[in-house]
């Protein structure tokens, strides 16, 4: 199908996975401010990388000009779009690759899954990707048999401590190496006891972990950094080698990618290899960059398939003032700069677009309405550091201070897109608002508490729960509620010890003491 | 309607607004002055920061200098595509040229071998001095990825030649459909508190030999 659109327009239909918060950004970067471990590794790593950053950056005479390039160059692949697709499909298909649409993340969750077991295999190891990060794969292939290795360093830090990432580029960044070492110590089978500390030390034990892994694996899954339509490329930056080995050791590779990965061609490359090793890991050069086309006869791979993800990127890209968020190319320089993260880290923002970034991209992928995303566009100082380190010049604080205004306007019923159909969100919010206004009404919910332990199992949790709260449960379990309430409990405990007491009734805020967006001390410059 | 369908209306939808496709701005630096000798010497000086060890020969001298490279090392692999002749000085040495293996069309190495080899020998297809960057696009002189990556050891054989001072110009040297290798040093990773360290999937040691000429 190609030619100019002529249907209705459709309503944007949203991402799922792992893009939401879990709490309110307020509450979780209160709780994690609480640790002083964490704040001082995080803020020795971002100083580092900074500093890194503005000196291979400013060697540059022609920074500002690459700068503007790569903006243009995103601005017009978001514009033509779904001619680049179609390009950029033809020629990977000519090339010997096949190619797989997916509208969210269930989808290309089986379709990965599908693959894998057409050959016949119960394990893959992986390259860092964020994309199969935001769509929960590794979480989806375990349930159904299949185990998913990450053999990036900082990843495989991360899962050995059934951790979650919490920075884009360096996952494991709240770790420091004694932290590391007393990990590998614990998890990694046939480690050296005596390991020390000493991050060579530590790097060699992941090699000698790995190593049969890449030699025997049939099948690797990777993300990619960029993917061009003139030629049906693709290309994967990375340090470790362990890239090179999942896109060359095995028999079937499977990418997964967004939809706005693209650029037109070869010569943009040249633009975007300079912007990002410099903006991401403060380096001239990333030690590792490799490109591949479709299958290449007796050299890697010749099973070669790639996986086109929406998952909310195209309602993302019907938001004017939002879908510049699009052009981000992934180097996280925005979170380094960012005086909000190097003080809560990355897991305070729930979903796997930390940072800056993430405080806008996962509203747009999601939704304002979606969950508690509508107060990660509060977790910012608006003070454009952000802007001012972005290579690709995206402007968050305007994109912020835009989804400040939909979250009030959807609120308040202004928003288009609301107003023509209550989301779940918007109907919880009334609920919740009701049930809040007075002590009476919060009884009669409270009343209703052991129907969530139905929902839940023996086990106490609750796995799955239906419409929007379907993404928050597809990776978590949340406890089921308890079988009373605070306020229940304390009547029976003091005001049934108390004869003169009223009855249950009144203004009592207990349970309500959850911050509004903005109110836990994020607004202001430190 | 199949999801391809489904997506590609999603977007042109989005897309009503019908922006307006701007122009790309290429007012960066698309080529250099810089030529001979401050090539090599830029590329040097990056490489060297990356801790790579670096030879600068004449091409008369390149037999030796492998020679050397690869004394008390066990075997090591090449393309077919090399000149055999390179390693004439090795051979001597060796007394023939039992510790030299060639991956070749229809006589592919497998992985299981190429474990066992310690170090291979490549040539490259250009390099950029700017970033310290050396490219391989599988010619036969470089191979198949595979080769370069697995030994502990590369040894890569740059020609004055192949320098360019800028990505821009290297590129535009490359097919881009060709399978491609970046290589800035060694592997590295700077996962543990942001401090590089080199070695870790990819060959631990990165020798560059620069010939002049
Ligand atoms: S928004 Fe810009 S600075 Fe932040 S990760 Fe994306 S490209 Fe990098």
């Amino acid at each position: 199908m190609s030619g100019t659109f002529l249907g209705m327009p459709s309503l944007p239909v949203f991402g799922i996975g792992n893009l939401h918060e879990h709490e309110p950004f307020p509450k979780a970067a209160r709780r994690e401010l609480g640790n002083p471990q964490l704040r001082a590794n995080l803020g020795h790593a971002t100083r580092t990388i900074r500093d890194k950053r503005l000196a291979v950056v400013s060697e540059l005479p022609d920074w500002e000009e690459l700068r503007e390039a790569g903006r243009a160059i995103k601005e017009s692949v978001m514009t033509r779009l779904p001619e680049l697709l179609e390009e950029f499909e033809a020629n990977f298909t000519a090339r010997g690759g096949t190619i797989h649409w997916a509208r969210d993340a269930g989808e290309a969750n089986s379709i990965v899954a599908a693959l894998i077991r057409d050959q016949g295999a119960t394990e893959v190891v992986k390259v860092k990707s964020m994309a199969t990060q935001e769509i929960g794969l590794n979480e989806y292939l375990e349930e159904q048999g299949i185990a998913a290795y990450e053999t990036d360093l900082a990843e495989l830090i991360v899962q050995l401590d059934h951790d979650k990432p919490s920075h884009i580029l360096v996952p494991a960044i709240h770790k420091n190496r004694s932290q590391v070492r007393d990990i590998f110590l614990r998890e990694m089978e046939g480690v050296d006891p005596e390991l020390t500390n000493e991050p060579a030390r530590l790097a060699a034990a992941a090699r000698a972990h790995l190593r049969r892994k890449f030699l025997s694996a049939k099948v690797a899954v990777s993300g990619a950094n960029f993917a061009l339509a003139d030629s049906g490329t693709l290309a994967v930056v990375e340090s470790e080698g362990n890239g090179r080995m999942c896109l060359t050791l095995p028999e079937t590779l499977i990418t997964v990618m967004g939809v706005e990965k693209l650029l037109p061609g070869w010569e943009d490359l040249e633009v975007f290899m300079q912007l990002l090793p410099r903006s991401s890991t403060g380096e001239r050069m990333n030690p590792y960059t490799s490109l591949w086309t479709g299958v290449t006869p007796d050299d890697g791979p010749q099973n070669v398939h790639l996986v086109l993800l929406d998952n909310g990127r195209s309602a993302a890209l019907a938001d004017e003032m939002g879908r510049s968020a699009l052009h981000c190319i992934r180097c996280s320089a925005c979170m380094n700069v960012c005086p909000v993260y190097e003080r809560t880290g990355g897991h305070a923002y729930g979903s796997t677009y930390p940072g800056p970034i993430g405080a806008i991209l996962s509203p747009l992928l999601t939704g304002i309405t979606a969950e508690e995303n509508n107060s990660l566009p509060y977790a910012s100082s608006l003070c454009g550091a952000c802007y001012d380190a972005c290579p690709v010049k995206i402007n968050i604080p305007d994109i912020l201070v835009h989804l400040r205004g939909e979250d009030v306007d959807s609120k308040r019923g202004k928003n288009r897109r609301k107003r023509a159909m209550p989301s779940q969100m918007d109907v919880g919010m009334k609920a919740a608002s009701w049930a809040l206004s007075s002590g009476k009404n919060l009884g009669l919910v409270e009343k209703a508490l052991p129907l969530g332990r139905l929902a839940a199992g023996p086990d106490r949790k609750i796995t799955k729960l239906p419409g929007i709260a379907a993404g928050w449960t597809q990776s978590r379990d949340i406890p089921a509620p308890p079988g009373q309430s605070f306020r229940q409990w304390w009547n029976k405990e003091h005001r049934a010890a108390r004869p003169d007491a009223a009855p249950a009734a009144g203004t009592d805020a207990a349970g309500t003491d959850a911050p509004g967006p903005g109110s836990a001390g994020t607004e202001e410059n430190p | 309607m199949n999801a391809r369908a489904d997506i590609l209306d999603r977007i042109r939808s989005a897309l009503r607004d019908a922006p307006a496709v701007p122009e790309v701005p290429r007012d960066y630096r698309r080529s250099s002055g810089l030529g001979g000798e401050e090539l090599i010497e830029l590329l040097t000086d990056r490489l060297l920061d990356y801790k790579a060890n670096v030879f600068i020969e004449e091409a008369a001298a390149v037999p030796q200098r492998l020679a050397a490279l690869l004394e008390g090392t066990g075997r090591y692999a090449v393309p077919h595509g090399l000149a055999e002749s390179l390693f004439a000085e090795a051979d001597a040495h060796d007394g023939g040229s039992g510790r030299r293996v060639t991956d070749a069309p229809g006589q592919r190495l497998s992985v299981e071998e190429l474990d066992g080899i310690d170090a291979v020998v490549t040539g490259s297809a250009v390099a950029v001095a700017e970033t310290g960057t050396i490219i391989l696009d599988a010619a036969p002189d470089q191979g198949r990825r595979v080769i370069s990556l697995v030994p502990d050891r590369h040894i890569c054989i740059v020609r004055a030649g192949e320098i360019t001072a800028i990505l821009p110009e290297a590129l535009r040297r490359l097919d881009g459909t060709r399978p491609q290798t970046w290589i800035s040093g060694p592997s590295a990773t700077s996962d543990i508190e942001l401090e590089r360290v080199e070695g870790v999937h990819g060959p631990r040691t990165l020798d560059v030999v620069i010939v002049r000429g």
